[in-house]
């Protein structure tokens, strides 16, 4: 789950950790009053859960109350990525000698948090990573010692050699591991943090996602959650027991497992077709559960044909075949569909199917090339 | 032989009252596997399958000599469960659970590593080693005793692919679902060196997919170490980035985890991808040289 930059600053401020004055806007009179109360000048920032918003224009630097105004009229109801801009952060601006990295992510590798830093701050970290690894220095934290003030101090001294700016950091960093642990985050990134003109570290922008797996536990941060019009979609599918994640092809599928679903949109990609998306149905056959799934990719109406991929495992296949048609008796179809079933009881499932006129296939490949010349057949 | 669980495997269930754990247990039993005991706090007497319950691991071990575990008991629960099982001695624990949050898989590796207990998953299907244990919720029926061993990230791919083997008459010796999460226990490494060490393993078949660089870093691993064949297939080359694939781990991050990268690091080891998952039978046999 991602938060808005603002929010994640709230959270650093909440743990001590120095951030810019700053007030969030919603109106570009909300962006004036803000303005006299911080003076100039001012960084406007669009506030969308997406990343790439200074290249898209959503981040200005203003120095008087009419640039202020060009500026908030620009940004707010601006397209990112497909992201509404609806609030701005206004923030005052700030004179620095210097822009460092600073960031807590999951290493998948040694199964632990890993501390990043890197002097080469304020632009893309993944830009660093990519044209020049080495500047980014990374300590993995042993999750029974934490941050302890010697390993801060190893991370502080590896980016400053003034003992003043070492002394900020290790009481910096300390806090951000602790913003890292208490709420179960997967990054929390602080880029850039800067050394201003009189010799302070201070958060200019702040980035939070957080564990899925982990909300139950984490109330106050699962509050924060703003979900696209996609990620609601997505959410409900969930509540259903299904994994749904709309794209933007044609061919519509419903496949049980994560991996045969990513699987049978490869096959799709791999014979010349275009997935409409990607659903898990999970390993059940609850028609009810066809029926919503059904339900969920008819819902696209980019959706020419559905293609029903299933691997009978501790399901039979013969249930599956039972619920499918349950649900298809239920619900109208005006979209051709094509069904494969394979596993255990494969050969009973497919009769079943075959008896009331519905197209089958024995393998994934041909259901995936069916579905193809369907859908073209269907556009035509 | 095999490898991780054989005929000597002594299963204890965590969390067998339970509706998953009690259905599991009765499959497992069905398959042959030593199912010797189970556990869930304050269910002391009672008997699922025939198979007596304890409270605590530590207790059942006593009782049963058990030396294997698996964990079916919810999320926010498991990491506590399988250091419970790390505690009692048991040397090979297998989370089934489905959502545990990563951090709780990072405070608990240190512990069980120094314990020398070796853990699968969490949110894996388990594993088996046909004919002589089903350690998991696969489904024992489409597999079948044979010199291929194969390790995935995904539960049904991987039943896809076995049903394919077997049709073609590639039976497995151990085939190992090592779960879909970001951080989680025996990985792509460890396995593709027991499986080089396994005298009745042939060629391996290593079923991949999108999110981290564990295949790349398995890629080295397979030019510096593996002396058997590997085949491999990547799940998710048509995966938007920045979108979990239903797998808490299967996401590409800036532009880093692609499908691409995966396969290219394979190739660069000389190892068979794929384009897709019927096309593995093939490749072996022509490797196998059957």
């Amino acid at each position: 789950m991602k938060i808005h930059e603002y929010q994640a600053k709230e959270i650093l401020s909440q743990y001590g950790i120095p951030v810019t004055m700053e007030v969030l806007c919603y109106t570009v009179d909300e962006v004036q009053t803000a303005t006299e109360q911080l003076g100039f000048p001012v960084v406007i920032k669009a506030q969308v859960l997406t990343g790439g918003r200074g290249k898209a224009g959503g981040v200005k630097l203003v120095r008087n109350a009419d640039e202020a105004t060009t500026a908030a009229e620009k940004i707010l109801g601006m397209d990112i990525k497909g992201y509404t801009v609806e609030k701005v952060l206004v923030a005052q601006g700030v004179s620095f000698v210097s822009e460092i990295y600073a960031g807590i992510t999951i290493d998948r590798n040694t199964k632990s948090a890993v501390f990043m830093v890197s002097r080469e701050g304020g632009v893309e970290i993944e830009e660093v990573a990519k044209d020049n690894p080495e500047a980014i220095l990374k300590f993995s934290v042993d999750p029974d010692l934490g941050i302890a003030p010697f390993f801060a101090r190893k991370i502080a001294f590896a980016l400053f050699d003034d003992l003043k700016l070492v002394n900020q950091a290790v009481d910096l960093f300390q806090k951000l591991y602790k913003v890292f642990i208490d709420n179960d985050a997967s990054l929390v990134e602080i880029n850039p943090l800067v050394i201003t003109s009189d010799g302070k570290l201070l958060a200019l922008d702040g980035k939070m996602t957080f564990d899925d797996n982990a909300l139950f536990r984490q109330p106050v941060i699962h509050a924060l959650n703003e979900p696209s019009e996609d990620e609601i979609k997505e959410i409900d599918a969930k509540e259903k027991g299904l994994t749904y994640i709309r794209l933007d092809g044609s061919i519509g599928c419903m496949v049980n497992g994560a991996g045969l679903a990513m699987a049978t949109m490869d096959m799709i990609k791999l014979y010349g077709g275009e997935p409409a998306n990607f659903l898990d149905i999970g390993g059940s056959s609850n028609p009810q559960k066809v029926i919503d799934a059904m339900n969920l990719i008819l819902s696209d109406k980019g959706v020419k044909v559905v293609m029903i991929n299933i691997f009978g495992g501790i399901t039979r296949c013969d249930d599956v075949a039972k619920g499918l048609m349950a649900a298809l008796e239920q619900i109208k179809i005006k979209v051709p569909i094509v069904i494969r079933l394979s596993g255990t009881n494969a050969k009973e499932g497919l009769e079943i199917l075959k008896s009331a006129n519905l197209p089958t296939v024995e393998t994934m490949s041909e259901a995936a090339q069916k579905a193809i010349s369907l859908s073209e057949d269907f556009l035509r | 032989m095999s490898i991780l669980v054989n005929k000597n495997t002594r299963l204890l269930v965590q969390g067998i009252t339970g509706r998953d754990g009690s259905f599991h247990t009765q499959k497992m039993i069905d398959y042959g596997t030593k199912v010797v005991g189970g556990v869930s706090p304050g269910k002391k007497g009672q008997l699922v399958s025939g198979v007596p319950v304890f409270n605590t691991v530590a207790d059942a071990v006593k009782e049963t000599g058990a030396n294997t575990s698996i964990v079916f008991v919810p999320a926010a629960f498991a990491a506590d469960a399988v250091l419970e099982a790390a505690e009692a001695g048991i040397e090979l624990v297998i989370a089934i659970s489905e959502g545990v949050p990563t951090l709780d898989m990072v405070r608990i590796t240190p512990y069980i590593t120094k314990r020398g207990t070796k853990l699968i998953g969490a949110n894996c299907p388990g594993l088996i080693s046909p004919d002589e244990a089903l350690v998991g919720i696969l489904p024992g029926s489409i597999f079948k005793k044979g010199n291929i061993g194969l390790m995935s990230r995904s539960g049904t791919l991987t039943y896809e692919m076995v049903y394919q083997l077997t049709s073609n008459g590639l039976g497995q010796s151990t085939c190992v679902g090592i779960g879909g999460d970001p951080v989680a226990g025996l990985y792509f490494q460890e396995l593709l060196q027991m499986f080089d060490d396994d005298p009745e393993t042939d060629a391996i078949v290593l079923l991949g997919e999108i999110g981290g660089d564990a295949e790349e870093r398995a890629a080295q691993y397979i030019i510096d170490h593996i002396k058997k064949p590997v085949v491999s297939f990547i799940a998710g080359q048509t995966a938007p980035p920045g979108k979990r694939m239903g797998h808490a781990g299967a996401i590409i991050s800036s532009g880093t985890g692609t499908a691409a990268e995966k396969i290219a690091a394979f190739e660069n080891a000389g190892v068979q991808v794929a384009r897709q998952p019927s096309d593995i039978p093939e490749l072996l046999k022509k490797l196998l040289k059957m």
